[in-house]
């Protein structure tokens, strides 16, 4: 039981140095620009089909039922509105985090997890590469970069998305839906939604490079690593957006 | 420094020049487990050390632990007389650039062509004028004879290929210190025939002092009995009158779950009481 906390408390510290060195590594040389454009690349331009079509059918689905809900009580106006403050607050932020966990938190545990096991980490080693630098840095700044503007690029579809079933199943207009909805959310709900993305980022980035960096047991470990990462990414990603939400409320700012 | 016509006794070996790479009472434990126990060697400039030793013997930790990508428990590692295991990794990155290591299984970067990565180094090391990389490049890749697969992929190579351009790798930034971590392993005897040629070479032509893990006894013997001669351009074998000399010696060390059960020439290996040690005798 005490070595299973030691364990864990480790495992945070380590998570920590990550954190910090990545911090450290934008401050100082050498900067690997390319490979974080590299990176920016494969994880938001790459993310980007999937986060929009789950984004669209979210919206559609989320007005669908707000929809059938409310119609109950009369008060079909409001689907806008529920659709907007539901997406921008919690479905736009968490699922498009969700989805580029999935993607990306694996993928970068994998890649990583195999260089290790194919020795390339420690060829960059050799040849005088801090690794940290060549490939934490890189994958960090690039998912704190673009994960929020997915999120945003969610958002707005799933927004979309719902529109289009307000219109064509609640025949709402324009005007009915895009009003209610636009006016529902003010400054505090706006900066809410965009908070998120970048926790979520530090916790997709890292626990992928996290699991990658200590992966034991060639080719069968980077499986073992692969899964791990997703799972505790995910998980991280629930329990945060809870805990954000709550402090934020906490300090009345929600 | 005089080379003597044949070894003489490790024990007597002269100590005129500083050792290229020395350890001294190394020891290092994984959980407990000791895998590395009191190793001590000198390899001189020039020289070949030759580790051998079954699977899980230690001897790509030893190779690690002359890079200082592992640090030892206790004792020290002197890399050209300078002492590398207080020193943190800034500072280990001055003493790399004098070493080229091959690791074991090539470990080249996948996401990159081979041009890529055998310009790696330079690149790391600021060279910024890519006239210059390109022609070190085509010099390294020409020397193992791997040129026509500048733009490949380490994926589309074979085991001989990807080997042969994991030395370009390790050779492109001329460094004095080379560590093969079985570079002939898994490869057949005509490929690895061309790869022990090639360490030949580098030793012979540039005085690269060389520390070489095999698990072939035939590897051993070419790389003891055999030099290089530049105007032949081939191996002939060493100690005959006249032809070229061996810069420095070859030394031999045996492995045995990390302790050293064995160091010394090739004639005192032969003469080794050691029954175990003779499968290990050519
Ligand atoms: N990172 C590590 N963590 C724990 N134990 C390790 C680690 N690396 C190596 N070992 C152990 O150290 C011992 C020596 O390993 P090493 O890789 O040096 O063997 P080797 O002599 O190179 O074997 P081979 O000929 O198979 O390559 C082995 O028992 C191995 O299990
Ligand atoms: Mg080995």
């Amino acid at each position: 039981m005490q070595s299973f906390l030691k364990r864990k408390v480790l495992a945070v510290q380590d998570f920590v140095y990550l954190f910090a060195y990545s911090f450290r590594n934008l401050v100082s040389p050498p900067r690997y620009y390319a490979d974080m454009l590299v990176q920016m690349d494969v994880i938001g331009v790459g993310s980007l089909p999937i986060v929009l079509l789950t984004g669209f059918f979210t919206g559609a689905v989320l007005a669908l039922q707000s929809y059938r809900s409310l119609a109950r009580f009369g008060e079909v106006a409001l689907t806008g509105q529920v659709v907007a403050l539901s997406v921008v607050l919690e479905l736009g932020p968490v699922l498009t985090a969700i989805v580029v966990a999935g993607r990306n938190s694996s993928g970068i545990a994998s890649e990583i997890g195999s260089m290790l096991v194919s020795e390339q980490i420690d060829a960059l080693r050799a040849m005088g590469t801090d690794p940290q630098r060549k490939l934490v840095a890189p994958r960090f700044f690039a998912t704190l970069l673009t994960l929020p503007l997915l999120t945003v690029l969610a958002d707005f579809i799933a927004l979309l998305g719902g529109y289009l079933i307000a219109f064509s199943t609640a025949h709402l207009s324009s005007k009915e839906y895009w009003v209610p909805a636009y006016q529902s959310l003010g400054p505090h709900d706006v900066v809410q939604g965009l908070l998120k993305p970048f926790v979520f980022a530090v916790i997709i980035s890292l626990v992928g490079c996290y699991f990658g960096l200590r992966t034991t047991g060639g080719t069968e470990g980077v499986g073992r690593a692969t899964t791990e990462a997703v799972v505790v990414a995910v998980v991280l990603i629930f329990v945060l957006d809870f805990f954000i939400t709550r402090f934020l409320i906490g300090i009345g700012f929600a | 420094m005089m080379v003597p016509p044949a070894e003489e006794p490790f024990s007597k070996r002269d100590q005129m020049s500083t050792p290229a790479i020395e350890m001294r009472h190394v020891s290092l434990a994984f959980d407990e487990k000791p895998v590395i126990d009191d190793v001590s060697f000198q390899v001189p400039p020039g020289g070949t050390l030759i580790l051998l030793g079954a699977t899980g013997s230690g001897k790509s930790l030893l190779l690690k632990l002359i890079l200082g990508l592992l640090k030892p428990d206790r004792g020290e590692i002197l890399i050209e007389g300078q002492d590398i295991v207080p020193l943190p990794e800034t500072a280990l990155n001055a003493i790399r650039k004098r070493m080229g290591i091959v690791f074991q299984e090539g470990a080249l970067f996948d996401s990159l062509p081979v041009y890529e990565n055998v310009s790696y180094r330079l690149r790391e090391d600021g060279e910024r004028d890519e006239a210059k990389i390109e022609a070190r490049v085509r010099e390294v890749l020409g020397f193992v004879e791997m040129e026509h697969a500048i733009d490949k992929m380490p994926a589309e190579l074979s085991g001989g290929m990807r080997r042969r351009v994991a030395i370009a790798r390790a050779i492109a930034s001329a460094p004095s210190i080379m560590l093969y971590d079985s570079p002939t392993a898994g490869l057949d005897p005509i490929t690895a025939q061309t790869i022990n040629v090639l360490i030949i070479k580098l030793r012979d032509l540039q005085g690269v002092t060389s520390v070489v893990v095999t698990h072939r006894l035939q590897d051993t013997v070419v790389l003891t009995n055999f030099v290089y001669s530049a105007e032949r351009k081939a191996l002939v074998p060493a100690f005959t009158d006249g032809g070229p000399r061996r810069r420095g010696p070859v030394l031999f060390q045996i492995m045995r779950e990390g302790r050293v059960a064995f160091q010394g020439t090739q004639e005192e290996l032969a003469r080794a009481a050691d029954p175990s040690l003779q499968r290990f005798v050519a």
